[in-house]
């Protein structure tokens, strides 16, 4: 019973760090209907640019008890602005020059760019995986037989914050309202007076500033860094995209805890042989059930 | 106007590539025949310099060169220069059999050296075989390696021997009866230990409480290890390599697991430390040497490494080392710079002192060396027993 | 009539062909001989992939899977047939061709199979959900083969004999299969099929509404398509001395998507000068080293910016150097 307990809990902190990487390619596809491929690369270096703040703040001075607060805070503002600027600059760069192009010309730039990323990080961090700093102090404490350690009750708590945060902005601020103008129809918004390249610039820096967030709570929870960490980690958090109904911020959430439930249970009582082939068999299945997602909107079809 | 930069691209494009093919030709026909008394001796090296397993490659690399650079210093093999060519297979099968033909024929290497992955050595060792270049794999261990042809060496342990050595150790020393066994199944060298460890393991009567696995690169291992740790295990065999074993150790003493962990040459490296900090203490693994007990040897290599890269080796560069040096003893007992003699002599390789200890090569192309059982204490790695093969 | 003309015109290109391979195989050192095997293999990959991404508008990113597929069925039937063929026959090298493309067949048979299987339940779903499902089964196929430990798991599966599988990838074959391949599917493009398939990709509901039996040519299409991968699967395993689950990762669908975009999609030559520029480009930068990768990154990107069609656009080869003898003609006239 606590292995279980134990497994779920594993499941549901991986679970979230999978669901704030999968808002950015969510909230991407929605307005450019561009599958992101350099996201997961965008998540990488965050995680690096959290490493680095933390080594420049000194983190080691403070041994194991970890960077004070104020200035966790801090290194997961500075990840995050990194990554937003990133994003945008991988945008400005590769994606907007072929807006009007083919559909798949954006892909092919998106692949490049992600491929980019990857082999440029091999060679300025150095393919190595790096223990990643502590940059909170580790508190352990035993509950009914399952271990809880801080850094998972923070890894919900900033991914629940950051969800909360990410609702609001939708929902509430006048930016939110165009994001949302221009993903259900971009000319039009247009032509509603929306600068429409402000909002996708400022949906790739928050898209890409959480996957940054996701990445300093992705070293904390799993120890190490590497400059491949993108690869599959960004490759699961856009199945769980997808999971929920590619488009939808709500179905995001769901499909990226879906998905590390699944995980951690499958390598838990089936075999962790199976456990990144499981991801894939649950969205077959969605997706051939409801083939648009779990909490996607089925539009009707104009002849 | 507007296609004018693809077709200069294209044209260009399309120069290079007859161009260099040409040049290739050329030097096919007229290369071999006239200029055999060259200056230098080519070692090709075959190495994921990218890719999921770039840091393997560049960790061996590095040694190589260090190998090199040294014999050049003391005036070079039969008076003429060790040059290293390395070339890039990105940890892919194709390329890695492009780079050894390219090595062969392009860069005209005189023997070889890598891969480090089993499974990649498996695809560039038939066409050195074909071709009749002597290779030397510095760290593939799978059996299968050397069966491919009397041009093949190696120059570490093989899979069911360091297993078996391990197992032993368990059962006889640590009087262990139950052990869990944590494995990578993306990595062949993972499996092999595994699968040789659990062999001698249940045969000396021990019984594997769990077999649990992970794929390389993976960082979460908290459902495996929650499952060890309810499976009752007295420690677990980890036959990883240094980046996830240090993870794994980290994570086990986050979910309360307070087994030792127990594992082989692919711990050696200083990463292992750095990663797994002090809940590593007291796991152990097999290795070449012990750093305490080191030979003089061993010593000078990794204060030469260190001097050189401002970093300490990992157990992957002290075999690339060895591998370069193997090769050039093999060179200068043979006399002269031709890969039939060459062969013949590395076949007859006996008590060479290299950094990973005294290598004699058995009929099997297969290394004969002395396995030392590590014990991790305080952040450092101690000799605790030695075992010949 | 006609007939007897096809044969002699096959029986004359197989010749030619036999020519030029016996011609490499002196000429050219074996760097460069792999060099060409390989971009014929990409030919094959890139012109049956077209037929999905291109021709029918649909959208797999899935297809090393089907490669793997092909390569691991072709390795393993090959290796258990040659032996019963050599009994039969008698004579080694009949036999072994024999079995060689008995086995890309049984490869591509299965990689078929695997095609339909994946292609019918999936089919209805659109665009970049396809992609994913297709993505999701790639990877479901390359774990199944790094567990299967009668296939040589993790490390691979190299026949029975220690040298690996024998090399029995040739220039002739491979470039007898690519040019029947794109023989195949330069004909299925233009038939009344091609047109069916090119009106689903324009508007399929529109294409259901002018009875086309939409599900039906899809799942066609992509069967064919995932054969084709099969094939070049097979040819890849003979040059290879063994094959491994990770040399079928995700990177290698992506080097497919890659070969026809850069070619131009829907470009039965685009996808042929895409396959042979993915084979060449990586080669040629290796004096790079390790920073090969970074820079090939940058190409793929520049060559999309410059060029947002792909090389050739949606039109063919044989239209572009028409268009262009036509306007060096009268470059006047063209203003």
């Amino acid at each position: 019973m606590s292995t279980l307990l134990q497994q779920i809990l594993n499941g549901l902190s991986l679970g979230s760090i999978y669901a704030l990487i999968a808002l950015g390619y969510t909230m991407v596809y929605g307005i450019l209907k561009l599958i992101n491929f350099a996201h997961g690369e965008v998540f990488m270096i965050g995680a690096y640019a959290g490493y680095y703040g933390a080594i420049g703040l000194g983190v080691e001075r403070y041994g194991a008890a970890g960077l004070p607060l104020y200035l966790a805070v801090l290194v997961l503002v500075f990840a995050m602005a990194v990554a937003a600027l990133l994003g945008v600059g991988i945008e400005f760069f590769a994606y907007r020059p072929v807006r009007s192009a083919p559909r798949l010309t954006p892909l092919i730039t998106a692949i490049g760019v992600s491929l980019f990323l990857q082999n440029a990080a091999m060679l300025v961090f150095s393919p190595n995986p790096r223990p990643y700093p502590p940059i909170l102090r580790e508190v352990r404490f035993e509950l009914g037989g399952v271990i809880v350690t801080n850094v998972k009750l923070t890894i919900f708590v900033v991914a629940i914050a950051l969800m909360i945060g990410l609702n609001w902005f939708i929902q509430r601020t006048w930016t939110g309202k165009a994001m949302r103008a221009v993903s259900t129809n971009l000319d039009a918004a247009r032509l509603m007076g929306v600068d429409t390249n402000r909002i996708i610039r400022a949906t790739f820096a928050v898209g890409s500033a959480l996957a940054a967030a996701g990445g300093i709570l992705f070293g904390l929870d799993q120890i190490t860094i590497n400059p491949l960490m993108g690869v599959l980690t960004g490759l699961k958090a856009f199945v769980a995209a997808v999971l929920g109904g590619i488009g939808n911020i709500r179905g995001a959430v769901l499909g990226g805890i879906l998905i590390g439930l699944a995980e951690q249970l499958t390598a838990g009582y089936l075999s962790p042989d199976y456990r990144d082939a499981i991801t894939f068999v649950i969205l077959i299945f969605v997706l051939i059930l409801r083939p648009e997602g779990l909490l996607g909107v089925v539009r009707p079809e104009k002849v | 106007m507007q296609r004018r930069p693809l077709l200069s691209l294209l044209v260009a494009f399309a120069l290079a590539a007859t161009s260099s093919a040409c040049k290739k030709k050329d030097d096919a026909t007229g290369g071999s025949g006239g200029k055999a008394e060259s200056s230098e001796i080519v070692i090709g090296h075959y190495a994921s310099m990218t890719g999921a397993t770039a840091h393997f490659g560049q960790d061996t690399d590095k040694a190589a060169r260090l190998a090199a650079e040294q014999l050049n210093a003391a005036g070079g093999v039969l008076g003429k220069k060790l040059r290293i060519v390395t070339l890039d297979t990105r940890g892919d099968g194709a390329e890695a059999a492009n780079a050894v033909t390219r090595l062969i024929d392009v860069e005209k290497a005189t023997a070889i050296l890598g891969e480090v992955a089993s499974s990649l050595s498996l695809q560039g060792g038939p066409i050195a075989q074909r071709r009749k270049i002597p290779m030397v794999s510095p760290s593939s261990t799978n059996p299968k390696v050397t069966q491919i042809g009397d041009y093949i060496f190696r120059v570490c342990f093989i899979d069911p021997f360091q297993g078996k050595v391990m197992a032993t150790f368990a059962r006889q020393t640590l009087k262990l009866d139950k052990v869990a066994i944590l494995k990578d199944v993306k990595n062949d060298y993972s499996i092999g230990l595994a699968d040789a460890f659990q062999k001698a393991f249940t045969a000396s009567g021990g019984t594997i409480a769990v077999e649990q696995s992970y794929a390389a690169g993976d960082t979460d291992f908290s459902a495996q290890l929650t499952a060890i740790k309810s499976s009752g295990a007295q420690a677990i065999w980890v036959p990883g390599y240094y980046a996830e074993v240090g993870a794994i150790a980290r994570t086990a003493a986050r979910l309360g697991v307070k087994v030792p962990l127990l594992g082989g040459d692919g711990w050696d490296a200083p990463e292992l430390f750095t990663i797994g900090g002090d809940a590593l203490n007291g796991s152990y693994f097999s290795n070449h040497f012990a750093p305490d007990q080191a030979s003089p040897q061993a010593q000078k290599f990794v204060a030469d490494f260190k001097a050189k890269y401002g970093q300490e080796p990992t157990g992957l560069g002290a075999l690339g080392y060895d591998g370069v040096m193997v090769i050039a003893d093999a060179i200068k007992r043979a006399g002269k710079v031709d890969p039939a003699a060459i062969r013949d002599a590395l076949a007859s390789t006996k008590n060479y002192d290299a950094v990973t200890g005294k290598i004699t090569m058995d009929k099997d192309r297969n290394p004969e060396k002395s396995v030392v059982v590590l014990k991790i204490d305080a952040g450092k790695a101690k000799y605790e027993a030695l075992v010949n093969p | 009539m006609a007939l007897a003309r096809r044969f002699a015109v096959a029986f004359a290109v197989g010749l030619v062909l036999y020519g030029i391979g016996a011609w490499l195989q002196d000429g050219l050192i074996e760097y460069v001989q792999r060099i060409v095997l390989l971009a014929g293999i990409n030919v094959i990959l890139a012109v049956g992939l077209n037929l999905i991404n291109g021709t029918t508008g649909q959208f797999s990113i899935g297809h090393a899977g089907f490669m793997a597929v092909g390569a691991y069925g072709a390795a393993f039937f090959g290796v258990k047939l040659a032996p019963i063929l050599q009994r039969l026959l008698g004579v080694a090298a009949v036999a072994d061709a024999l079995a060689f493309n008995i086995a890309l067949l049984i490869g591509a048979v299965l990689a078929g199979i695997a095609g339909l299987l994946v292609g019918a339940p999936s089919l209805r779903l659109r665009g970049d959900y396809l992609a994913v499902v297709t993505l999701g089964f790639g990877e479901i196929i390359r774990i199944s083969f790094n567990n299967a430990k009668f296939l040589g798991a993790a490390t691979g599966y190299f026949g029975d004999s220690p040298a690996g599988l024998p090399a029995y990838t040739s220039f002739f074959w491979v470039y007898a299969w690519a040019i029947a391949i794109v023989i195949l599917i330069r004909n299925l493009t233009f038939s009344q099929t091609g047109r069916s398939l090119a009106a689903i990709r324009e508007d399929e509901i529109a294409a259901e509404a002018m009875a086309t039996p939409t599900t039906r040519l899809k799942v066609l299409a992509f069967s064919l398509s995932a054969a084709s991968a099969g094939i070049a699967g097979g040819l890849f395993a003979y040059m290879q001395s063994g094959i491994r689950p990770e040399d079928f990762r995700f990177d290698k669908s992506i080097d497919m998507i890659v070969m026809i975009i850069i070619g131009g999609l829907g470009s039965i030559s685009g996808a042929v000068v895409g396959g042979i520029f993915v084979a060449v480009t990586l080669e040629l930068m290796r004096d790079f080293q390790q920073y090969r990768l970074v820079l090939y990154a940058l190409l793929l990107i520049i060559i999309m910016l410059v060029r947002p069609e792909g090389l050739l656009g949606s039109r063919e080869l044989g239209d572009v150097i028409r268009a262009r003898l036509g306007r060096a003609k009268a470059p006047e006239a063209a203003k």
